[in-house]
């Protein structure tokens, strides 16, 4: 008892630790990655048009910057009703004073010219410190696409991203990432994958059976997830691969039994999943093209849901309800040294997903009280975050390439759909609104 | 947090099931007059039974005849109940059964078996056959429930099973397919793990009964194929199970 009051304590003190300075009034800890950090203030004018391009287009080039800024994480944007009358389109129209000064009191101008005709669209984008006008300019490029909406996005999620890159310490954006998960819409679960705000939802398998748990390969060029097919002639959970390539399924093999929950290690190797093939839900690994088979865990019970430390390669997290419950266990990468990642109460510990820079897990815990939330775990120090609360059921957290964000599933509309968040929980921000949309998964690129 | 410090959760979960079997005991009326006085009043009452035939096919009757001797109380089971001390009377059990006769008399009970074998639906019959095959299967072949996380064979899942397992001894040209089933609660990947063990718990238990582990196959289908889609305990309930299929 003494003990577990000692961790429940050094909990609330690390926690009230992580908390000081950013949050009051509130009665329960919100924090995370890249809070106690001020936000560059960004003025994001509207682009000038010289030469007329259809206005969905630049509407949706405009709307799509925006949002994309908007919801990066690093970047706080100045409401347009601050801004000047006199809007630039290229550096030498620049105006340092009246963007830096009241009431617009910006550090960055990200601004340019759109042009195009029937089947090409430019955008010149300049990105410029408006406190220092000696300063060489932070970002002057063209990009240029296919005058469609989708080259439309294309074109601003580029320039967002550079933004980004630059205004972060060269840590990439993730506007041209892609979200894989599963969905009911087509009256079957299928492997689903979108742009990361949501955008061209499209379904990627066609199996009419279930397709469940969808894992980006490190290289982004496959996916594997879990698939019901049939086996020695039983319909069973086995490993499929699908090529973002070829657009089709790539083989690996299947085993007697229940298999499923497979994760890639960063190097794209090997593979690690659950398969009862000789008895018990255990936990093994294969390389990559099926060969070289190897058990890693042993206890009796489920062990399930690896997820390989991305940074190091060199560890893993799994779920096992060998002592009682489901909860998280960590272990050396050949399955040796199984540690259990205790925690402050009892409840079901699962889905479990590790940051890109190794240091964070986040994971799903239902506290014996109440709903599934998402919570993050320090890998060294332990402390816990809760990034949500008293809004449905939140579950299965994974981390986007940038480490900022977090995709997952929630059922606080009354449906279950994929939302994403910033890695402190705020900004949430529905992606899907039709049918029933579970397991996302971010892709690395 | 030092290694030193990790602690280990032990769920030490002692379910205790006592079944206390009482037997039907039934005193004689004091007052009843012996009808004669021949045998000694303490003599143990002996009784035999047999059935004609002792092997049927589905849906057809077997006669089950008994005598006794120094009983005054008949009682056969299942299904039939309290009977005269001789006599006979037509069965047509579903699936293979073992009847029980139990006499009672003056000097204590006696009890003697016989077992009508009810034959599977042959091989290469009729598609009627076939069809009443299947209904036996549904008849018989009864899904074992499970608490929620557990994998643990309960008691009424035991009786099902025993039923099961009876069918299959019948049947020995079935082969099962054993689906494990979870509710809705919880992580699909750990569901599915947990079906699976499920699946697996059900399968042993029958090992253990003398079904051989060759007729049987398990599969998990985690939370993806519910019974029921209400969000209940007596809905999830339903769902927690595992779930005997035909193999082809």
């Amino acid at each position: 008892m003494t003990k577990k009051l000692a961790i429940i304590a050094t909990l609330f003190t690390a926690a009230l630790l992580l908390c000081a300075g950013n949050v009051s009034a509130q009665d329960w800890f919100k924090t995370g990655t890249g809070l106690g950090v001020s936000k560059a203030r960004v003025a994001v004018p509207e682009f000038a048009v010289r030469q007329p391009i259809p206005p969905a287009l630049e509407k949706t080039f405009h709307d799509v910057l925006w949002s994309d800024l908007e919801f990066c994480g690093v970047l706080e944007l100045v409401s347009p009703s601050f801004y000047p009358a006199q809007i630039p389109s290229q550096p030498s129209e620049v105006k340092f004073a009246d963007w830096s000064s009241a009431p617009a009191n910006a550090y960055m101008l990200a601004y340019g010219n759109l042009s195009g005709d029937a089947t090409n669209l430019a955008a010149a984008g300049s990105l410029s410190d408006v406190h220092n006008p000696q300063a060489p300019i932070a970002l002057q490029k063209i990009y240029r696409g296919p005058a469609t909406d989708a080259g439309a996005r294309k074109l601003a999620h580029q320039f967002a991203d550079d933004i980004v890159a630059l205004l972060s310490g060269g840590s990439a954006g993730i506007a041209e990432t892609t979200i894989a998960y599963v969905s009911t819409r087509s009256g079957n679960k299928e492997i689903w994958a979108m742009d990361y705000d949501g955008q061209n939802q499209h379904q990627l398998t066609h199996l009419k059976s279930i397709s469940l748990t969808p894992r980006w390969a490190p290289s982004a060029d496959r996916i594997a997830f879990t698939c019901y097919v049939p086996f020695r002639g039983i319909t069973s959970p086995q490993i499929c691969l699908y090529s973002t390539i070829s657009d089709r399924l790539i083989s690996f093999p299947r085993y007697r039994g229940s298999n499923s929950s497979p994760a890639w290690s960063p190097d794209g190797a090997q593979i690690a999943f659950m398969s009862s093939q000789n008895g018990d839900p255990e936990i093994y690994l294969a390389d990559s093209n099926g060969g070289g088979l190897k058990r890693i865990t042993f206890a009796a019970g489920v062990s399930t849901s690896p997820a390989w430390n991305p940074k190091t390669g060199k560890q893993i997290v799994f779920v096992s309800d060998r002592g009682g419950e489901p909860v998280l266990y960590l272990a050396n990468s050949d399955g040796t040294d199984v540690q259990k990642l205790d925690m402050p109460d009892m409840g079901y510990v699962v889905d479990p997903s590790w940051s890109p820079n190794g240091q964070l897990l986040a994971f799903s815990w239902r506290r014996p009280s109440g709903n599934f939330d998402i919570y993050i775990m320090d890998i060294v120090t332990r402390q816990l975050v809760e990034l949500t609360r008293d809004q449905g059921r939140n579950e299965r957290p994974s981390w986007a390439p940038d480490g900022r964000h977090i995709v997952f599933e929630s059922t606080r509309t009354g449906t279950r759909h994929i939302w994403s968040m910033l890695a402190d929980g705020s900004m949430p921000r529905q992606l899907t609104f039709q049918g029933q949309n579970e397991s996302p998964n971010w892709s690395p690129k | 947090m030092q290694a030193g410090t990790v602690r280990k959760f032990t769920l030490l979960l002692g379910i205790t099931t006592v079944f206390a079997i009482i037997g039907g005991c039934k005193k004689q009326v004091a007052t009843a007059p012996p009808t004669h006085a021949a045998p000694a009043p303490t003599a143990q009452p002996t009784v035999t039974l047999s059935a004609s035939p002792a092997q049927i096919n589905s849906g057809d009757t077997s006669t089950l005849s008994w005598n006794s001797t120094d009983a005054t109380d008949a009682d056969i089971e299942p299904g039939v109940g309290k009977v005269a001390v001789q006599g006979s009377t037509p069965v047509n059990p579903t699936s293979s059964t073992t009847y029980t006769i139990t006499a009672t008399g003056a000097g204590g009970t006696a009890t003697a078996t016989t077992r009508v074998t009810v034959n599977a639906a042959a091989l290469g019959v009729a598609p009627a056959n076939n069809q009443s095959m299947s209904e036996l299967f549904e008849q018989n072949v009864k899904d074992a429930y499970f608490d929620f996380n557990k994998a643990d064979i309960r008691a009424d899942a035991r009786d099902a099973l025993a039923k099961t397992a009876e069918f299959l001894r019948s049947y020995p040209q079935v082969r099962v397919t054993i689906e494990g089933h979870c509710d809705e609660r919880g992580s699909t990947e750990y569901n599915i793990g947990l079906g699976e063990r499920r699946a697996q718990a059900a399968k042993n238990y029958l090992i253990s009964l003398g079904i051989g582990a060759n007729r049987m196959d398990t599969v998990s289908w985690g939370k993806e194929r519910p019974f029921c889609t209400e969000h209940t305990e007596q809905c999830w309930q339903q769902n927690r199970r595992g779930h005997f299929v035909a193999a082809q």
